[in-house]
């Protein structure tokens, strides 16, 4: 394995973060907050001495990248990334335990949106920016970004398609441009763009630009970590509105943008994976308005809560306009259906996704055909193109080992003696990256309860998430650091 | 620039991972999703599956916006009519084809004026030409030529009598007695950027440039004896083979070719009326010492088997045929026989993307790229053919006057046909193609490039 490429990338992951601090670093100077400044500065200060000293161990290295090391190198960068950054919080004592810390913003980075503070009213601004910050960094993926900006890719090498194929999410992930360095400045620009218009939407609706933007973070990277405690319970409905539209503008695949701006409509309105999700999602409202409505006063009411809380959930945002812990079984069960299910391929939403539900539906109906007729020949398609079979095997075997996953943290946490709702859920809602589950996890409670070693497992259940389980797993496979292999 | 890529063989890859490492957007098409998904994994490209002929895949790739077409599939006739599809959907487009079928071979240039077709390259005779030449400057171990072969970077190594030992470069004009510059030596593994007290030793490895008008009078006056081939072997009856013993009996070469099909032997010698043409197995030995295989003066290993062709001409080399040729199919293995006795090496894939690269670079001519770029010196050093624009500066200031990056020599110049190997006096105009060298360590991409001063 080249370790030195590994270690140089990393290093480089390093030294973006930095610049990803200075916001907070900013607003934590002006707010004239002392401690949390130093606890800033000294975070930056161990970024560089650490980033300053795997880059010159590593820069002598070869540009040769191969499988294993795109998966190690995703693998690590977001360990890495969420051990840094959740410095600021302990250094400052807001979250005195590393552990704790850890969770913290490995939520945030994975977009999940899980919290272990009772009240983020009360965190430091600096504080609470960097919180709702770090979903927006984690949406898109930092090695993307660093895709964009580096010249990694202008080496003529195709590794990179390797490690965007390793954060991006999707059973099949392709460039929209030959190269990679423009394919990911259009996928930030859209990003960017999009999170733009929100902010600015929101602060149309009264929010101050501080509370704009943050929530604006969560939103577009489909995160979940509010501003106040009640998360969106207290807004007006227009905010409420204009939240619920953006989370399913977030949850659909963003090539499907690039193909609106190159006029490319046909292929943008002839996307199956969209229209299923889309039909899903109309199903789902208009089944939970149903349920609900008895608890709300007028339709309106209900309809406006039953749309939010089914774009918080496929959209794997977590965000929560109701208490939905109090709705009758029926509805909550159609929304731990969505938890699995998540958003689009390609999006920033988290879960299981979209177009997998669409090969694995397809590849069911065609066994059952083979029963019937075994002689007949199909092949399965998405979008009129052959999807081949090494990706339908890949696809049924993700799913086995996300089944696996969930089974084997269910029973760690079990140990803490919460109730099984509780447990299902917290495992569901970290695994797909959503934030609150529903009893002792739910919108209005969190996550402080769990043990230390719960919070570890669930935090490693965001990050296998967040990137799809392989770049996670490989690191905890012994093969994966011999020599030879 | 935007660069479609039609076919994913050989020389489909080598062309986008020279053209990739050059910064251009390729998309490749190739009907086979497994070698797209090679391709991807290893280069930074977009690939498109299907039959690159076809008006959807063709608009797929999106050869509206695209700048060339370079059709590389196996077919000659895709290769074709991908270009005359591509040239209707956009009239802008510059296309490529390869064509290698010796039947079309005379109506090139119909192709050429009616279909539009910017350049059609058939890597077969491209190969048969270098071979050609190999076997006429026998001197030379390694060549790369420039400005359309009027100048040439030739190797020459330096035995313990030769005349130019102990000898200062200064004096050399005095003893070749034509113009020469020698603008590298490789000494101990090592690439050095001489200047004029240099002094040469023997072993040294030195890299000459001359014009190649000169090249004659310079291996007769360095006492290199260039005892012309009289008579080669061709081990197998390829394309290269018929093109090769076209070119060679043409200048009343004696020429065998060996090929184990009778069919194809049948063929050949009806086409080839002067040649010599035997059926038989050339990895048979008995049969070999038959055909008196081992006096000839040149071997060329041309079967469509490597490794029979690297075996072959290692037994060549070991019964003492003075020159060997080997052919390979596959470049890969190129650094695994740098230390075997295979003599000089042909790759026809290398050759033919090496010439589609240097027709990319032209278009590119605006904005004053390279035209040639050839390695020498072990890799150590850089060849680099530009031509000298508007935007050149120090244009018609004598060389001794500018001030060039170090381990930057420029070392010639050619106007109109004349090749002016150049000294502190000489001048280039506009219009003027310059061959400059440089060290690996300077990076040169436009010819303003060399110049110290910014």
């Amino acid at each position: 394995m080249n370790y030195k490429l590994i270690g140089k990338i990393l290093s480089f992951i390093l030294f973006i973060e930095i610049g990803l601090l200075v916001p907070p670093l900013l607003i934590s100077a002006v707010s004239g907050d002392t401690n949390v400044t130093f606890s800033f500065l000294k975070t930056i200060a161990l970024l560089a001495a650490a980033g300053g000293l795997l880059y010159i161990l590593t820069r002598k290295s070869t540009p040769r990248m191969y499988a294993k090391e795109a998966l190690v190198t995703t693998g690590l960068s977001w360990i890495i990334m969420s051990f840094f950054g959740c410095l600021p919080f302990v250094f400052s004592g807001v979250i005195p335990h590393l552990a704790d810390a850890f969770f913290e913003v490995a939520s945030g980075f994975t977009t999940t949106g899980a919290s272990i503070l009772s009240s983020v009213e009360d965190l430091p601004r600096a504080l609470l920016f960097w919180h709702s910050f770090s979903h927006w960094i984690g949406g898109m993926g930092v090695l993307v970004f660093l895709m964009a900006i580096l010249p990694l890719s202008n080496t003529g090498n195709g590794y990179t398609l390797r490690i965007l194929r390793a954060e991006s999410p999707g059973p099949v992930v392709g460039k929209l441009t030959p190269k990679m360095s423009s394919t990911a400045q259009i996928l930030y620009l859209i990003y960017f763009g999009l999170t733009m218009l929100d902010a600015v939407l929101l602060k149309c609706g009264g929010l101050s630009w501080f509370d704009a933007f943050c929530l604006a973070f969560g939103t577009a990277a489909t995160g979940g970590f509010g501003v106040v405690n009640d998360s969106f319970m207290s807004y007006s409905p227009y905010i409420i509105n204009v939240t619920t539209v953006f989370m399913f503008i977030f949850s659909i695949n963003f090539s499907l943008y690039y193909l609106l701006l190159m006029k490319q409509f046909k292929a943008f309105f002839k996307d199956e994976e969209k229209r299923l999700f889309l039909i899903i999602v109309g199903a789902s409202i208009a089944l939970i308005t149903w349920n609900i409505l008895g608890m709300y006063s007028s339709w309106n009411e209900a309809l406006r809560h039953a749309a939010f809380q089914v774009a918080t959930v496929t959209s794997t945002s977590g965000f929560a306009s109701a208490d939905f812990d109090q709705w009758p079984a029926f509805s909550k069960t159609i929304l731990l259906c969505l938890m699995c299910m998540g958003a689009c391929a390609g999006s920033t939403g988290g879960g299981f996704k979209v177009s997998r539900i669409l090969l694995l539906m397809r590849n069911a109906k065609r066994n059952i055909k083979q029963y019937q007729h075994p002689q007949g020949v199909e092949v399965i398609k998405m979008n009129g193109q052959r999807i081949d079979e090494q990706t339908i095997a890949s696809t049924n075997v993700y799913l086995s080992v996300y089944v696996a996953i969930a089974i084997a943290s269910l029973l760690v946490i079990s140990l803490d003696g919460f109730s099984t709702e509780t447990n299902i859920s917290a495992v569901i809602a970290c695994l797909n990256n959503i934030g609150p589950g529903f009893a002792a996890v739910g919108p209005t409670a969190n996550y402080a309860g769990y043990s230390v070693l719960s919070k570890i497992i669930l935090s490693f259940d965001m990050l296998l998430g967040r990137l799809e389980i392989l770049p996670i797993l490989v690191l905890f496979v012994p093969r994966t650091w011999k020599k030879h292999s | 620039m935007r660069i479609l890529i039609a076919g994913s063989g050989k020389v489909g890859l080598e062309l986008t991972r020279l053209l990739s490492a050059e910064g251009h957007d390729i998309t490749l098409v190739d009907r086979k999703q497994s070698c797209l998904q090679s391709a991807i994994e290893k280069y930074d490209v977009m690939t498109v599956e299907g039959n690159a002929a076809s008006l959807d895949v063709l608009n797929t790739a999106d050869v509206q916006n695209a700048d060339l077409l370079i059709a590389t599939t196996g077919l000659d006739e895709i290769n074709m009519l991908a270009c005359i599809t591509a040239r209707q959907l956009n009239p802008r487009i510059h296309t490529i084809a390869r064509i290698r079928n010796p039947e079309y071979k005379d109506q090139v240039y119909l192709m050429k004026r009616d279909f539009g077709l910017s350049l059609a390259v058939n890597p077969e005779l491209e190969a048969a030409t270098e071979i050609a030449r190999l076997i006429n400057y026998p001197g030379f171990p390694k060549q790369d030529t420039f400005v359309d072969g009027r100048v040439e970077i030739v190797e020459i190594y330096l035995r313990n009598d030769s005349s130019l030992v102990n000898r200062h470069l200064y004096e050399l004009p005095n003893i070749i007695k034509c113009q020469v510059l020698v603008c590298a030596v490789l000494r101990d593994g090592k690439a050095v950027m001489p200047s004029g007290d240099f002094v040469l030793k023997a072993e040294d490895i030195i890299f000459v440039t001359a014009s190649t008008n000169n090249l004659h009078q310079l291996l007769k006056n360095l006492g290199i004896v260039t005892k012309k081939a009289k008579s080669v072997f061709l081990a197998g009856g390829s394309r290269i083979s018929y093109y090769l013993a076209k070119t060679l009996c043409g200048e009343g070469l004696t020429v065998k070719i060996v090929d184990r099909n009778m069919q194809r032997c049948e063929e050949l010698i009806s086409l080839l009326p002067k040649a010599m043409v035997s059926c038989g197995d050339v990895s048979n030995h008995d049969f070999l010492e038959e055909e008196y295989f081992e006096q000839f003066d040149t071997l060329v290993s041309l079967t469509g088997l490597d490794e029979l062709n690297i075996v072959l001409s290692i037994y060549g080399r070991s019964v003492g045929i003075p020159q060997v040729i080997t052919k390979l199919g596959r470049a890969d293995s190129l650094a695994m026989l740098e230390k075997l006795p295979v003599g000089s090496v042909v790759c026809p894939k290398e050759l033919c993307a090496n010439s589609i690269v240097r027709y990319v670079r032209a278009m590119q001519n605006e904005i004053g790229s390279a035209i040639t770029v050839h390695k020498i010196a072990e890799g150590q050093a850089e060849a680099i053919e530009f031509l000298v624009d508007d935007t050149t500066r120090h244009t018609g200031e004598p060389l001794k006057n500018i001030r060039t990056k170090d381990n930057v020599l420029v070392c010639c110049i050619t106007r109109g046909s004349t090749v002016e190997i150049p000294n502190g006096n000489s001048v280039f105009r506009k219009g003027d193609h310059i061959v400059v060298v440089s060290n690996g360590r300077t990076v040169i991409q436009k010819l303003n490039d060399i110049f110290e001063d910014k």
